[in-house]
C-alpha cells in the first residue's frame, strides 16, 4: 500500500518529465514541495502541538509538585509516583479500573457475539435491528447517563418501580460505592455492546460460506458450527475488539462524570486524573503522574495490538 | 475512536464511490446463507424464537430507556414523584422545556454546541482532505515517516492529553471561548487516514489526463478527486459531527461560565440545579435537546455513520 502511495505519482511525472530538460525537474520538485507544505502543514502543526506536544508536557508536569493556577511549582522528581503507588488511593484506583474495564470489556463483547448471531440471519428486520443496536453508540454520554441516572433513582425511577412489584425495596445505587460501579458499568456496557455486536456481524459474514456449508453437511449442529468453526475463524475480530473495546473503556469519562460526580466507587485512572487536577485538589503534578501511568498501560495495549496485527496482515 | 489497524481496507473506498455506503457490514442479510435454509423449513416456530425474539429484544433493550426520557420530558413533577408509575405524560405539554431553558441558558447551549460542531467539524474535514490529497498526490521527500505519525497520533488518546492542553490553552486566554474548545480538536489524524485510504483507490489514469491537460493540484483536488470522494468524506464528516457534538471532557474543563458552554457540559449544570426529585421531568427534556438531533442525524445517514466508527475492523 505503502509501496503505490509513492509509485503512481511519481510515474505520471516520470512519464512526463523524461523529454523535458533537468532544469524544468527540480523547477516541479521544488514547487511540489511547497504545494505539499501548504496543504498539509495546518493539520500536521495542529497534530504536533496538541497531540504529541502534551505527551511531553504530561511527563514534564508529571515530576514537579504544582498547584493548579499557581505560578511557581517545585522539581521533585518521582515523588508523585511515589506517592501514588504508596497512597491507599492507588490499590483503589487500580482496582477499580481493573473491575470497570474487565467487566465493561467482557460484557460488551459476549452481549454483542450473541446480537450479532441473531443479526446473522435471513429474516426481514435485521438491517433496522443492527442500526438500533448500534444507535447507543453515538449518543452523548452525558444524555445517556441522564436518563439511566432517572432509570436507576431509588425512589422515582423504573427499576424501583419494577422491584416494588415483586416486594423489593430498590437498592441505593448512587450511594453505595460498589452499586455505583455496577451502574456504571451496566450503561457503559448498554451503550458499547452494539459496536461490538457490528464489528463482530462484519466478521460472522465474511467467514468463508463454503467450510462452514462443509461442517453442516457434515451433520453438525447450529451450535457444534458455532463453537468449533465460528468461534476460532473469528478469533482476529475479537483480538480486534479486545484491543479497541479494552482501548476506550481504560479512557470512559463522560458516564463516570455525570452518574457519579464525586467518583465515589468509581474513580478510574482517568476519573482520578480529573479529579485531582479539576476536582477540588488542583493538582497539577499528581494529576499529570496518574495520567502518564495511564498512558503507559494503553501503550502497552496498543504496541501488543500492533504486534500482533503485523502478523496477520498481508501486504499487498 | 480507536482506529488501529493501519493497513486494514477502508469499507467506504472499497465498494467504489457509487456503492461506499453500502459496503461493510451492511451487505449481510442479502448474502445468501444456504445454512440456514433447511433450519427454518424444518420448524419455523424454531425460526421465530431463534430469529425474531432476540432481535426484538435486543431493540427494545435500546429504545425502551430512550422512549422513557421522552416520555418524561413531558410528565409534570407530581407524574414523576410518585409510587405508581404512569407511562403515558397526562397531557404533551413542554413546560419542563421552558423551565430547562429558564433555568439555564439552553438556548445559548444549543447554539455554543452548533457553532462548535459546524465551524470544528468543517475546518476538520478540510484540512482532512488538503492532507490526504498532499500525501496521496503530491511529491515530498519524507511522506511516509509523516503518514507514520498520523498513524502514531491516531493511537494518542486524547484523554491524557487534557492538563498539558488546559494549561496551553489558558495561558493563550482560551477560556471561557468558543475558539478555546474548539483549536485543540481541529487537527485530525483518523479524517486524513481514512481518506488518503480511500484517495490511494481513485484510478490514477483520471490525474493523468487532467494533468495533461494542464490542469495545478488545486483544479485536480476540487474538480476531480473531491466530486468522485462524496461518500467518504461524507463518512469523515458525519463521523466528526457526531463526536464534536457529543465532546464533553474538553468543554467541561476549559469552561465554566454559562455563556460559552457546550449542550453536555449545559446538561451538567442543569443536572446540578435540578438535583432534587422533582427535577427529573427537566433534565430528561435537557436530555432529549442533546440526544435527539443526532438520534436523527443517525436515522437519516447511518450507514456513513457506522462504516465510519467501525473503520479498521475488517482486517484480511
Amino acid at each position: 500500500m505503502t509501496r503505490q502511495l509513492t509509485d503512481r505519482p511519481r510515474a505520471v511525472v516520470e512519464a512526463k518529465s523524461a523529454p523535458t530538460p533537468r532544469a524544468r525537474w527540480s523547477a516541479r520538485t521544488r514547487r511540489d514541495f511547497f504545494v505539499f507544505l501548504a496543504l498539509a502543514l495546518p493539520n500536521l502543526l495542529l497534530i504536533a502541538v496538541f497531540t504529541y506536544l502534551p505527551l511531553f508536557n504530561n511527563i514534564y508536569y508529571s515530576t514537579l509538585d504544582w498547584t493548579l493556577g499557581s505560578a511557581s511549582a517545585t522539581v521533585v522528581g518521582f515523588e508523585n509516583y511515589v506517592t501514588f503507588f504508596t497512597s491507599p488511593d492507588a490499590a483503589e484506583v487500580l482496582g477499580t479500573t481493573a473491575v470497570f474495564t474487565l467487566v465493561t470489556v467482557g460484557g460488551s463483547m459476549i452481549l454483542g457475539l450473541l446480537v450479532a448471531l441473531a443479526l446473522n440471519s435471513r429474516i426481514r428486520g435485521t438491517t433496522f435491528a443492527r442500526s438500533a443496536v448500534f444507535a447507543p453508540y453515538v449518543l452523548s454520554g452525558v444524555g445517556v447517563g441522564l436518563v439511566w441516572l432517572f432509570i436507576f433513582d431509588p425512589g422515582y425511577g423504573v427499576l424501583a418501580w419494577l422491584l416494588r412489584g415483586i416486594g423489593q425495596q430498590s437498592p441505593q445505587w448512587i450511594n453505595d460505592p460498589q452499586l455505583s460501579l455496577v451502574m456504571v458499568i451496566i450503561v457503559y456496557v448498554w451503550k458499547n455492546l452494539g459496536y461490538c455486536a457490528v464489528v463482530y456481524l462484519a466478521g460472522l459474514q465474511s467467514l468463508p460460506q463454503d467450510v462452514m456449508e462443509a461442517a453442516s453437511l457434515d451433520g453438525a449442529n447450529g451450535f457444534r458450527r458455532f463453537l468449533s468453526m465460528s468461534l476460532p475463524l473469528l478469533s482476529p475480530t475479537t483480538f480486534f475488539l479486545l484491543i479497541t473495546t479494552m482501548l476506550s473503556s481504560l479512557q470512559a469519562f463522560d458516564l463516570i462524570r455525570i452518574m457519579t460526580p464525586l467518583g465515589n466507587g468509581t474513580s478510574t485512572l482517568i476519573y482520578e486524573a480529573y479529579l485531582q487536577a479539576f476536582g477540588a485538589f488542583n493538582r497539577a503534578g499528581y494529576s499529570a503522574a496518574i495520567s502518564v501511568i495511564l498512558f503507559a498501560i494503553l501503550l502497552i495495549i496498543t504496541l501488543l495490538q500492533l504486534r500482533f496485527v503485523e502478523r496477520k496482515v498481508h501486504y499487498s | 475512536m480507536s482506529t488501529l489497524s493501519p493497513v486494514s481496507p477502508d469499507p467506504a473506498a472499497n465498494a467504489g464511490p457509487a456503492s461506499a455506503a453500502d459496503s461493510a457490514a451492511d451487505a449481510g442479510p442479502e448474502v445468501p446463507q444456504q445454512r440456514h435454509k433447511p433450519f427454518s423449513r424444518a420448524n419455523l416456530t424454531q425460526t421465530i424464537a431463534g430469529g425474531y425474539l432476540p432481535l426484538v429484544l435486543a431493540t427494545l433493550v435500546v429504545f425502551l430507556p430512550l422512549l422513557w426520557m421522552v416520555l418524561s420530558s413531558f410528565k409534570q413533577p407530581g407524574e414523576i414523584i410518585t409510587m405508581d408509575l404512569r407511562i403515558l405524560p397526562e397531557s404533551l405539554n413542554f413546560e419542563n422545556y421552558n423551565t430547562a431553558m429558564t433555568t439555564v441558558p439552553f438556548a445559548q447551549f444549543f447554539a455554543n454546541s452548533l457553532i462548535v460542531t459546524g465551524v470544528g467539524a468543517t475546518i476538520k474535514v478540510l484540512l482532512a482532505i488538503l492532507t490526504a490529497y498532499a500525501l496521496v498526490f503530491v511529491r515530498f521527500p519524507f511522506k511516509n515517516a509523516i503518514f507514520v505519525l498520523i498513524l502514531v497520533a491516531l493511537m494518542v488518546p486524547p484523554q491524557v492529553s487534557i492538563l498539558p492542553n488546559y494549561i496551553l490553552i489558558a495561558g493563550m486566554g482560551g477560556k471561557n471561548t468558543l475558539w478555546g474548545i474548539i483549536l485543540p480538536g481541529l487537527g485530525t489524524a483518523f479524517g486524513t487516514f481514512l481518506l488518503r485510504q480511500h484517495f490511494m483507490t481513485l484510478p490514477a489514469s483520471i490525474l493523468e489526463s487532467a494533468e495533461i491537460d494542464g490542469a495545478g493540484h488545486w483544479r485536480r483536488l476540487w474538480r476531480i478527486v473531491v466530486p468522485v470522494s462524496g461518500p467518504s468524506i461524507a463518512t469523515v464528516a458525519l463521523v466528526v459531527v457526531v463526536s464534536e457534538w457529543n465532546d464533553y471532557i474538553w468543554p467541561l474543563i476549559i469552561t465554566d461560565r454559562p455563556e460559552t458552554m457546550t449542550l453536555p457540559v449545559g446538561l451538567t449544570l442543569l443536572q446540578n440545579s435540578e438535583s432534587n426529585g422533582a427535577g427529573w421531568g427537566i433534565l430528561m427534556a435537557g436530555a432529549v435537546l442533546v440526544i435527539v438531533p443526532i438520534l436523527l442525524v443517525f436515522a437519516a445517514l447511518q450507514r456513513y455513520i457506522v462504516a465510519g466508527l467501525t473503520q479498521g475492523s475488517v482486517t484480511g
